[in-house]
């Protein structure tokens, strides 16, 4: 032991009378008061608490009438009428909510869909084919990456009213396909499940690029499309910003905007609306959470893959 | 005869094509397309022709107006001191938390790492839109269980003043972001090579110094990328203030730069709205290239 540890750390359990071997030294680290396993666990406990409490929050302000969201505490519960405030939201305006979940699964869902395919046919692209000016071109989507969103956002909402397309599917559909972050996340995976020999070795069987793709890459690019799909998937479901701008009619809110709708009307109606936007608020995370949970094997790869390069 | 090496890349110029065009497409229509007009609105400005009525508003020239007129409002200046104060109070917390949890999972002494992961990330798939309706109730005196028990301590929250609409938005973004560093983090604190850490725990290290000392340098990439994203992110706040501004009131129409650009928008100032744009595009280049070269110049040191 080096006689630097012992000054440093005289709250170590060291007893004199026996020799400092291995065995010393594990046992004098476990007994650091400042880092065991109780207060590691507990501090990751603490956290844990922090980051779950207010989801929890939600959960019981969702079972709850308005009256008792301000009579009773945060966290204990009232009478429940989850079921009531459930209906109530499926059914008012002529089930509008549902219409917005609807209009998020188009956004969001069938706009990841896409977006993702997109991004791993360009991915591909650059990782496996050779073409002229390629690096270049790589350099343009990696300025993409950079780019804010707040550069394009006020000149498309102008492009779009230039061509009647606020106020209109297309208009907030169109903008979110194409991912930057997607073509280099396709790119980083299509290096690390695509074999090049694989390749070389169908080509020289004479199987055209299309087909190699189809039947031989895509299949083991697969992972790689739920990691981007689950991306794509929460971006374009928590998109606030241009929908904001783009849409008045609220026919074609995403879940997020009709919330935010809702909130604005609050004061209009207490009783009406505070059930509405706690139980609605609730609804609008579920997809999030089972998406998150169904396709939890994928986040972390592309998670890391995009970061830790 | 197989195909020769010209003829195999010259299938590959087209497939290349077919493959990317999708992509290219829609980046120059959606992405470079709108920052071409948007440099274009910043030097013009909307007039109406004539004498008001019946006239066909049209684009004036009008050279760097535009610019001036931004860069001389107090309330656009102030937006970019707002989120400056906020990025010095969120950034250090957030990522300081985040590198804590990771060492802490990463240590020999954590249980149930994945469960733990899983539940740190969970605030991160919360639209920041619920999440700031969320924690804006929770900020309602009388409503929070928080606020009273920081008032049974003796710390008063004020969210009426800056620092505690400052204050009120920094942990928000704290608690949505926190866990996603976490993940990179311990990501990264896994590829450090086991030999490093057993050779300085051989040396005496304890747990807190190969933590700090060994582990904590070693992932350097790794949280200057973070820094260098949160930044982008912080700069562009927008979602959380516009919500929690119903509890915060000194929260105003222009208290952040994107906050400012939106109302710009919304009196249809486009003009005005493209040129702070195209302005704190160039403030968050100058960012970033001062995080990166920041960065560097400390790792030499």
């Amino acid at each position: 032991m080096s006689p630097s540890q012992t000054l440093t750390r005289p709250d170590a359990a060291v007893s004199p009378d026996r020799p400092a071997g291995p065995a010393e030294r594990r046992r004098s680290r476990s007994a650091t008061p400042l880092l065991s396993k109780g207060v590691v666990n507990g501090v990751l406990l603490a956290a844990m608490l922090w980051t779950v409490l207010p989801l929890t929050w939600l959960v019981i302000a969702a079972t709850k009438g308005y009256a008792d969201l301000y009579q009773t505490g945060g966290f204990e519960f009232a009478r429940v009428q989850l079921w009531e405030n459930l209906v109530e939201l499926f059914t008012f305006g002529d089930g509008l909510f549902l219409r917005w979940l609807l209009n998020s699964f188009l956004y969001a869902g069938v706009g990841a869909l896409v977006s993702s395919m997109i991004s791993i046919l360009a991915g591909y692209a650059f990782d496996k084919f050779r073409f002229p000016g390629k690096e270049r071109w790589f350099g343009l989507v990696l300025v993409g990456v950079l780019v804010p969103a707040a550069v394009t956002t006020v000149p498309l909402y102008l492009m779009a009213s230039d061509l009647g397309l606020t106020n209109n599917f297309w208009g907030v559909f169109l903008p979110g396909l194409a991912s930057p972050f997607g073509v280099y996340l396709g790119r980083v995976f299509s290096q690390a499940y695509v074999p090049d020999e694989l390749l070389e070795a169908t080509r020289v069987d004479g199987a055209g690029e299309l087909r190699t793709f189809w039947q031989i890459a895509f299949p083991l690019l697969r992972p790689a499309f739920a990691t981007l799909f689950l991306f794509g998937f929460t971006g374009g479901w928590n998109a606030f910003f241009m929908p904001l701008l783009m849409l008045s009619d609220h026919n074609l809110y995403p879940v997020g905007l009709g919330l935010f709708m809702w909130r604005q009307l609050i004061n209009t109606d207490q009783d009406l609306y505070y059930p509405l936007l706690m139980t609605g608020s609730l609804v609008a995370i579920l997809p999030l959470i089972v998406a998150f949970f169904s396709l939890q094997r994928y986040w972390k790869a592309g998670l890391t893959a995009g970061a830790v390069k | 005869m197989p195909p020769t090496r010209s003829g195999l890349a010259r299938r590959q110029y087209g497939v290349a094509a077919l493959f990317t065009a999708p992509f290219f497409l829609l980046f120059f229509t959606f992405t470079l397309a709108p920052i071409g007009y948007g440099g274009w609105l910043s030097l013009h400005r909307e007039q109406t022709s004539g004498l008001g009525l019946g006239g066909e508003p049209e684009q004036v020239f009008v050279g760097l107006d535009n610019f001036t007129r931004a860069l001389t409002d107090p309330r656009f200046l102030g937006s970019f001191a707002t989120v400056g104060l906020y990025c010095l109070v969120y950034i250090p917390i957030m990522i300081g938390i985040a590198l804590v949890l990771a060492l802490l999972l990463d240590s020999a002494y954590a249980r149930a790492k994945r469960f733990f992961q899983l539940a740190l990330y969970l605030p991160n798939i919360v639209p920041g839109l619920i999440a700031a309706m969320i924690w804006t109730y929770l900020y309602t005196p009388g409503l929070s269980p928080i606020i009273d028990a920081l008032e049974k301590f003796g710390i008063p929250f004020n969210l009426g003043s800056d620092a505690g609409a400052i204050g009120a938005v920094a942990n928000l973004t704290t608690w949505m972001h926190t866990g996603y560093n976490v993940i990179i983090f311990f990501a990264a604190l896994q590829a450090v090579p086991r030999e490093v850490i057993e050779a300085s725990t051989v040396d005496g290290a304890g747990q807190i110094r190969i933590a700090w000392s060994v582990k904590a340098p070693m992932i350097r990439g790794a949280v200057v990328l973070a820094v260098l994203f949160t930044v982008i992110g912080a700069m562009q706040l927008f979602t959380e203030p516009f919500i929690v501004r119903d509890a915060a009131t000194t929260i105003d129409q222009a208290w952040t730069p994107s906050l400012y650009i939106y109302q710009l928008t919304k009196a249809y100032d486009m003009g005005g709205a493209a040129a702070a744009s195209l302005i704190l595009t160039v403030v968050l280049a100058v960012a970033s290239f001062l995080v990166t070269r920041f960065s560097k110049k400390g790792a030499t040191l």
